[in-house]
């Protein structure tokens, strides 16, 4: 027989999921999200998002290239898809430079330094949020107006908007406003919802200020059940994260509309469905999602109700992805066949 | 829809059965076989023919070398003309006796036909030993060991096996069509043997004219039950198969006599008939020839011994067209790639895949992203991801007290990583380590304690 044969242990064939064909799906998943976006925020979410990935990329290709001499990683998607998700949850007011410097600043301290791909405790994303939000509070803060398209570099003076959870957050540590609109019968709902001149339809599209990529619930809802579908997330995280801060804010609100206020407000749903589900910095079985979730969620209203920042999703991830070892640990399956010993009858 | 029963993990392959409607086809006898002295689990037997001897078809090659052991019949009659080392199929040399067959026409075997469900179970045992049976779904059980079982552990359940689980093997199935009568007299010569009270017939749903017909077959016999069990890999597990049809779990370390039960596979089964009724040795068996590059896929019947090659070119050959780039033996999951085609079909041999680069195509390995994808397919609940890593660190200890040695490498956990991490690669290698540190860390006390 003189034909070479390949030789391998089984199993000889394979799913044909690869990292690769992953990272990039989850990166697809978000685009009707971003087509919101670009609908709300006009040319300036095109430019937060392609500065932030260009960021993520040239960090993750210098780390790779000049520092660890390994063959650089891009086709994976991940360095994409972090940049993306960091432009997501970042003002698309913020200029070009910031958005550059956190897509780097995200891979190189929140990924490259632990390993790489698979390594990292904390998601990337999240980290250069919390670095620009240290760095530049003020650009970080400065919510652009929906619907009035500033360009693309274009000036923000003027054009920008309180978020809805933020205006809620303010007027809550008013007393005298709050006095008044006691007085007048109008609750805090109805006067946010007034101020801004939006509706629930605004929320649910997504034409509310707020962060780049987080308003369009329906469309993030949309990429979410693509990922469900395609087996990359499963229900647990989403379904127990969105479920305790709605009826953690039913229970400390009494009020269904409040509870739904804040379901359908800030990150909730891009944080559910995109982030809590990142697969590296999360729980790897079932039943850690389902905790992992609870924990995000009671995180997140504990931020909103008591912190000092009005939206809790990003902090909330960030702290339970410290508790992913911990959870793992814990949540370790009932091995097929374990069996504790049991006390032998001894014979006398 | 059927109501089907399954167990708790696992995965689904394609299933790739392209040969489920191809009825069996009996090959002439080669003019070669290769007969390893082991082609079962235990002790290798110990020949009892020298080079030169004229052999007859079925005459008894080998002595057992043991209790668990098996003994090789030949499967044609002819001269021996070689005694010694011989590839096998797992990829090492092992003694095998080379026949040559005789010019003349092949003689039939002169079965003496007995009813053997009225022999006595010693006889039974008897037959079933000296016919050299062993596991034919590839685990190659000795099957007298089997039906022997201590009587501290009495056997009230008998589970056929006829999941054929594996993607593109169809020799089970074609089986349970083509001989289903002696797989249920098979069945019950077991349940005589063990005096068991249940006896259980596993398929998978994508089998429904087996389900069909074997369901006619036990109509009216109360203690008989055949189960349609939902397609998911890897069932035909004997675990697996025990804990979807009783919802038994065998303890880790166990085996399922110690939750009452055996299981046989249903080829075995129909061997058992065989042996016990007409005296007939396993020198045959049911081989599923399939893949892109074969000429003819099909089912056929080849004697055990029949170099790989001299069978492919038997049944039709190969495509010219496609190169060959592998060649399985058994399932795309378990299955063992070969690398040398004269390597002979064994009692063990349920398929053999012929591949094209396309199918064979091997991806790159990544880094594992955590996806838990591993966690959830392996069907002994075990951490796969983890245990790879202890692997890989040489934790040795503490792989053993995560369960590495409950893996029995089926695979699963590395089919569906998305990193293409050789995890079963690993667990081979960890599995002969933790095995060999317990067993000098067991010495090393002996003397201590003396």
């Amino acid at each position: 027989m003189s034909e070479k044969l390949l030789v391998t242990v089984g199993p000889h064939h394979h799913a044909p999921d690869t990292v690769a064909r992953i990272m990039w799906e989850v990166t697809l998943a978000l685009l009707p999200a971003f087509l919101v976006s670009l609908y709300v925020f006009g040319g300036r979410a095109l430019v937060v998002t392609v500065c932030a990935v260009l960021g993520a990329v040239v960090g993750e290709a210098l780390v790779q290239a000049c520092f660890l001499k390994k063959p650089v990683t891009l086709a994976d998607g991940s360095a994409v898809l972090t940049g993306v998700l960091l432009a997501f949850c970042v003002p698309a007011a913020l200029p070009w430079w910031t958005a550059f410097i956190g897509g780097f600043a995200g891979i190189v301290f929140g990924k490259q330094v632990y390993g790489g791909l698979g390594q990292n405790i904390f998601n990337p994303a999240h980290i250069a949020r919390a670095i620009l939000l240290a760095s530049w509070p003020v650009y970080m803060t400065t919510w652009l107006k929906p619907g009035v398209a500033a360009g693309l570099t274009g000036a923000v003076d003027g054009l920008t908007a309180a978020t809805p959870l933020g205006l809620m957050k303010e007027t809550l540590r008013n007393p005298d406003l709050m006095n008044t609109l006691q007085a007048s019968g109008t609750t805090v709902l109805q006067y946010t919802f007034q101020t801004l001149d939006i509706g629930w339809s605004n929320l649910l599209v997504g034409t509310i200020g707020g962060s780049l990529g987080e308003t369009g619930k329906i469309a993030l809802l949309l990429g979410g059940i693509f990922l469900l579908v395609r087996n990359h997330i499963s229900w647990h995280t989403p379904v127990t994260m969105m479920g305790t801060v709605f009826l953690g804010a039913l229970m400390i609100t009494r009020d269904p509309s409040l509870a739904f206020f804040h379901l359908f407000s800030g990150g909730l749903f891009l944080g559910a469905f995109f982030m809590a589900t990142d697969m590296v910095t999360t729980p790897m079985t079932k039943t850690g999602h389902l905790l992992f979730g609870v924990g995000c969620g009671a995180i997140t209203l504990l931020i909103r109700f008591k912190g000092g920042y009005p939206e809790g999703v990003c902090y909330s991830i960030l702290i339970m992805n410290a508790f992913v070892p911990l959870i793992d640990k814990i949540t370790v399956p009932h091995r097929f066949g374990e069996v504790l010993p049991v006390p032998q009858e001894v014979k006398a | 829809m059927m109501n089907t029963r399954t167990f708790a993990g696992g995965l689904h392959p394609p299933d790739l059965k392209t040969t489920g409607g191809a009825a069996i086809v009996t090959l002439p006898p080669p003019k070669k076989v290769v007969l390893p002295l082991s082609q079962h689990i235990g002790a290798p037997g110990k020949p009892l023919v020298a080079v030169g001897a004229t052999v007859e078809k079925g005459q008894k090659l080998s002595e057992p070398g043991g209790f668990v052991s098996a003994p090789v019949h030949a499967s044609i009659a002819g001269k021996v003309v070689a005694l010694g080392n011989f590839m096998h199929p797992f990829g090492v040399a092992s003694t095998a006796i080379v026949i040559e067959g005789s010019a003349e026409p092949e003689k039939p075997l002169s079965p003496v036909a007995v009813d053997g469900l009225s022999l006595p179970d010693d006889e039974i045992r008897k037959r079933i030993q000296e016919a050299g049976l062993v596991g034919m779904g590839g685990a190659t059980f000795p099957t007298h060991v089997k039906l022997s079982p201590p009587a501290a552990k009495p056997i009230d359940s008998v589970i056929l096996n006829g999941v054929e689980c594996e993607p593109a093997l169809t020799a089970d199935h074609r089986l349970m069509l083509e001989e289903p009568d002696k797989i249920v007299t098979g069945l019950k010569l077991i349940m005589k043997v063990l005096k068991a009270k249940k006896g259980y017939i596993g398929i998978e749903a994508n089998k429904p004219d087996a389900i069909r017909l074997l369901d006619e077959k036990v109509k009216g016999e109360e203690n008989l039950a055949v189960i349609p069990l939902e397609v998911k890999y890897p069932q035909g597990g004997e675990k697996q198969l025990i804990a979807a049809v009783l919802g038994r779990e065998v303890p880790s370390g166990g085996l399922p006599m110690d939750v009452g039960v055996v299981v046989q596979n249903v080829a075995t089964a129909a061997a058992i008939h065989d042996a016990v009724f007409f005296q007939v040795p396993l020198i045959e068996r049911v081989v599923t020839l399939a893949g892109s590059c074969v000429q003819k896929p099909g089912n056929y019947r080849v004697r055990l011994g029949t170099p790989v090659a001299d069978f492919i070119a038997a049944a039709g050959g190969l495509k010219p067209d496609i190169p060959l780039a592998k060649v399985i033996m058994g399932g795309p999951m378990m299955g063992l790639a070969l690398f040398d085609l004269n390597v002979p079909v064994i009692k063990g041999t349920s398929g053999l895949l012929c591949w094209s680069a396309q199918e064979a195509s091997l991806r790159e390995e990544k880094t594992c992203i955590r996806c838990g994808r591993c966690i959830e397919a392996c069907p002994m609940h075990l951490l796969p991801q983890r245990l790879k890593s202890l692997v890989d660190k040489q934790k040795w200890a503490d792989a053993g007290g995560l369960g590495i040695l409950d893996c029995m490498e089926c695979g699963c956990c590395a089919y569906t990583c998305p990193a293409n991490l050789p995890l079963v690669q690993s667990f081979k290698l960890g599995k002969k380590v933790v095995l060999a540190e317990r067993k000098r860390e067991a010495d090393a006390q002996k003397p201590k304690g003396n």
